[in-house]
């Protein structure tokens, strides 16, 4: 039986409650891991060890001036982080946390939607967050601001491309776009990234690309573009702009962890804990990535994306399509 | 930069993580100091307790911030404050003006004036950044802990 309107109601709240939550301690985790790498201890004042520092953050930035420059478009200015978050949040409810559950006589998947081209879905949503960026950029009336919106929209165009071509491998092999479909698929305990190791490589580069974090944090580069996009924007404004970064790295973690680890599939512990562990461990490894490499170049990230980590991809999945069609063709 | 040059630089930001930070947790765990720190002064007085200061304002000629104020006046047998002829009616320092030199030290004669390793001196008023002589001769409440040489915080 299909699931009623009042159940879809109450997972869309909980997954929003979930992701914001899961942003705000994201950050958070984020603070004190940059903090370790560097040898601090990061945020430990508010509240036990710091654990009520987003909180504290949260109440400061509600405080502070709704500011818009002389020369902004307003609506746009006003619009551009909200586009960002609607496109983030949308984003993660394709992704699949646990198999479906019965409750009375309902058949309840457990997944926000469980939308047939899942992935391209999340693409979409993924690439429409770039339109916050962008136009906040441009319409805060200020050049480094615009500098940062140029260089996010030729940022996505070139890492765009080897991310689509990279997790078209694992499409090939589990036959299908929808979320759900990939990880049951994975059900063996085979998981995908050990079929494509150079998808999943490749795929972790370009999403990092994609959420504009460190080394590829052109867009911001708050050294050259003082905070580039994000110049002129201040208080909530701002800080929607950093939770639309933050869950989108919480949502390709987890197509990362859908489409490569397994994603809600494990031994032993719930399906929905696995997924929390896997996310974890792919969000560590973006901040062991941030505290490591510094920014590229702007030549440096069109060549990386487009001679290196296109050919790259590309070869993958020509690779993988003659051998799933020669070997595995029904 | 070849692949193994990466490989071994995340390595590196990875030992670091697991190794203990080294910030120290200021207010309850207090930075420890040298023991020739200069800090908070102190006026001291001898086992008789009489004031060692004689009120000879030599540490006021020789303070480069001028942020001594010195006033003397003669001691009496029903009013004996100091061991010398004089004592210092009025012994004033003003901390928010104050660099630290040590010099007050060095020029007093009678090792009447010591900076001490107290160094947790704000106030909340720029009035009460001026210590008086009272302040001064009573020893800081909390001592930082001490360092030795080469002693790794």
């Amino acid at each position: 039986m299909m699931q009623p309107w009042w159940i879809m109601v109450i997972k869309t709240a909980f997954i929003v409650f979930v992701v914001i939550t899961g942003f705000a301690y994201a950050l958070l985790w984020e603070r004190k891991l940059i903090g370790r790498f560097q040898q601090r201890y990061g945020p430990n004042r508010a509240g036990p060890l710091g654990y009520l520092q987003p909180l504290a953050d949260v109440v400061k930035l509600v405080f502070k001036e709704d500011f818009v420059p002389a020369g902004a478009n307003r609506i746009l200015f006003q619009m551009a982080p909200v586009i960002s978050v609607v496109a983030a949040v949308t984003a993660i409810a394709m992704i699949p946390f646990g198999t479906a559950i019965h409750i009375l006589g309902y058949r309840i998947p457990m997944v926000g939607a469980d939308v047939s081209v899942g992935v391209l879905v999340l693409f979409a949503m993924s690439g429409l967050g770039f339109y916050g960026l962008v136009l906040g950029g441009w319409a805060s009336g200020n050049k480094y601001s615009l500098l940062g919106s140029a260089r996010t929209a030729a940022q996505l165009v070139s890492y765009e491309v080897a991310m689509g071509l990279s997790i078209v491998g694992v499409v090939m092999l589990s036959r299908s776009l929808s979320l759900v479909d990939i990880v049951e698929s994975q059900r063996s305990g085979l998981w995908w990234v050990l079929v494509q190791p150079v998808g999943f490589v490749i795929f972790m580069i370009t999403a990092v690309a994609e959420t504009n974090r460190p080394p590829f944090d052109l867009p911001e580069s708050e050294s050259e573009l003082v905070g580039g996009f994000h110049t002129e924007y201040a208080g909530m404004k701002f800080a929607m702009f950093a939770m639309a970064e933050y869950v989108n790295m919480l949502v390709v973690s987890a197509l990362g962890a859908c489409l490569f680890l397994g994603g809600y599939l494990g031994p032993w512990l719930p399906g929905w804990l696995w997924l929390v562990i896997k996310i974890t461990a792919t969000v560590f490894v973006f901040i062991w990535i941030r505290s490591t490499l510094p920014r590229l170049r702007y030549d440096q990230l069109m060549r990386f994306g487009w001679k290196v980590l296109l050919p790259i991809a590309t070869a993958n999945l020509v690779l993988t399509a003659i051998i799933v069609g020669v070997f595995f063709s029904k | 930069m070849s692949v193994q040059d990466q490989i071994k630089g995340f390595g590196i930001t990875f030992r670091t993580m697991l190794q203990k930070p080294l910030t120290l947790g200021y207010p309850e765990v207090k930075t420890p100091v040298f023991p020739r720190f200069r800090g908070r002064h102190q006026l001291w007085r001898y086992d008789n307790g009489l004031e060692k200061c004689v009120g000879c304002s030599l540490c006021v000629a020789a303070c480069p911030a001028d942020c001594i104020r010195v006033v003397a006046e003669e001691n009496t047998q029903e009013h004996r404050v100091s061991a010398g002829e004089r004592y210092a009616r009025i012994y004033e320092i003003n901390m928010s003006r104050c660099i630290f030199c040590g010099y007050c030290e060095v020029a007093c004669p009678f090792d009447a004036i010591t900076l001490e390793h107290s160094y947790e001196l704000s106030e909340r008023e720029r009035d009460l950044m001026v210590y008086t002589k009272d302040m001064l001769l009573t020893p800081a409440p909390k001592q930082p802990p001490l360092r030795t040489e080469g002693q790794r915080v």
